[in-house]
């Protein structure tokens, strides 16, 4: 019962997601004061190869574990 | 100790489901634009590691190439080669070296509005084994100012002994991700992201063992196998900023807080500055610090033999800090394109990582009373040297 509600909830995050676009809210920060924004230094994943490394670097030391965002993940550390 | 994992279990299923919901509802309200797909590129890196005892090299290479308007394809392969002579093996076991490759392949399908991502990941090492697939969801809104992700990975393990060839367990592992990307100003974007994983199966590892009070042993200790509970559930949150400074430079800063079922509790921040020069150089600086408590079952000094359920004398469990400080040099090679290439870099970088342990003693001074030992420390040295290219 509770992995029937859990795949229905997740499930339904995922048509929420695929089905909104319907209202219409202004962006505070315009499509042309994006400069800065767009600037490949304001990138958090500007060496994506790197920062994955470091990620299971760090993992297969110390007991925290995830939402390092961007890539990283599994690591066969034993 | 099963109450405790099951009570922490609840609470952190509750926590997504609430965030599900909340999710659902508000996406329900929210407009879409459409996606973006990362830009084409190649990575090649060598990787270094060298500290406690421990020195790990190997290669990654990576390819990012769309494949039309909505399709783009990833590969990623990744080896450690591993020599270990680390603290736990000088004092328990003996001097080994292995591999791990570990090779992953994705697809992301941008749709409208969303970018649907799969990936699989295979990692093969003599003693352990493990395969992941995972899929994800995400999607610009608000004038692109918002970017909402949901991912989802299953991993399943198998845990091998290299002096037991009968010896064979299964793990299997569930990450379920939620991340929020949100711009506040022309100057500043921020990131929020949660994972919960749960773990279920065997957890330990099969060559580490706990150490236990033996008065009939002439060093007056002794040593049993490890026990791990069967499952660990643990959530992490973190939230990342970055503010373009009113010259062309960047500074980053992030926070991460984790828990999980075996009470663990751990916090780290990072900070970091990233600066342009002219003629195509980029200097970036960082400083991070991590700290953790013990998990419960943790003791570097058991008083005697099974004198519990569960037994951990590893030190990633225990109670301990780090503090990290690196830089990482970039130069830009092409700026302007040449023949195929639109942009390339070369890299590199370097961290020294320094460990400080609160309650795991140095087992090689062999003159100090037992338990009384020297705490035990180490740095670590980890450099990359990268080639990007964007195509």
């Amino acid at each position: 019962m509770n992995a029937r509600m859990n795949i229905t909830l997740w499930l339904m995050a995922v048509c929420s997601l695929l089905l909104s676009g319907c209202a219409s809210v202004e962006p505070w920060v315009k499509p042309y004061e994006r400069a800065h924004l767009a600037d490949p230094i304001m990138n958090f994943q500007r060496n994506p190869v790197s920062s994955s490394y470091m990620t299971h670097v760090y993992q297969a030391r110390e007991g925290a574990r995830g939402a390092e965002g961007g890539h990283g993940g599994g690591c066969g550390c034993n | 100790m099963q109450k405790a994992d099951t009570v922490v279990a609840v609470v952190a299923t509750s926590t997504m489901k609430l965030c599900l919901l909340l999710l659902c509802l508000l996406c329900g309200a929210l407009p879409t634009y459409a996606g973006v797909l990362p830009d084409d590129r190649a990575d090649a890196l060598y990787h270094s590691y060298d500290g406690g005892g421990v020195e790990i090299t190997g290669p990654s290479v990576l390819v990012l190439k769309k494949i039309g308007q909505n399709v783009a394809l990833s590969g990623n392969y990744y080896v450690d080669s591993i020599s270990s002579a680390s603290i736990d093996v000088v004092t328990t076991a003996s001097k080994y070296s292995e591999d791990r490759t570990e090779v992953s392949a994705g697809a992301d399908y941008m749709h409208g509005d969303s970018i649907m991502s799969v990936s699989y990941t295979n990692s093969d090492e003599d003693d352990y084994q493990s395969d992941t697939a995972s899929f994800g969801v995400s999607m610009d809104m608000f004038g692109n100012m918002t970017t909402v992700s949901l991912g989802y990975a299953r991993s399943w393990d198998t845990v091998e002994n290299n002096n037991d060839p009968t010896f064979s367990k299964d793990v299997d592992r569930q990450n379920y991700k939620v991340g929020l990307s949100q711009v506040l100003t022309k100057d500043m974007i921020m990131e929020l992201n949660y994972e919960l994983i749960t773990d279920e199966g065997y957890l330990n590892n099969p060559y580490r063992s706990a150490r236990y009070v033996d008065p009939t042993s002439p060093i007056g200790y002794s040593y049993e196998p490890e026990v791990y509970p069967n499952t660990r559930t643990s959530n992490a949150v973190a939230v990342r900023s970055m503010y373009y400074l009113p010259y062309r430079a960047a500074t980053y800063a992030e926070y991460r807080f984790f828990d999980d079922s075996w009470n663990i509790t751990a916090h780290n921040i990072e900070i970091g500055y990233v600066h342009p020069l002219p003629s195509g150089w980029v200097l970036e600086g960082r400083y991070r610090y991590y700290t953790q408590n013990a998990a419960d079952f943790y003791s570097d000094l058991f008083p005697r033999q099974d004198s519990q359920n569960f037994l951990a004398r590893d030190k990633e469990l225990s109670e301990f800090t780090s503090n990290t400080i690196g830089f990482t040099i970039s130069y830009d090679f092409v700026q302007n394109g040449w023949y195929a290439i639109d942009r390339g870099s070369i890299n590199f970088a370097y961290d020294h990582i320094m460990f400080d342990y609160d309650d795991f003693r140095d087992l090689r001074d062999k003159n100090a009373p037992v338990g009384k030992e020297p705490l035990y420390d180490f740095s670590a040295d980890v450099a990359q040297i990268f080639v990007s290219i964007w195509f």
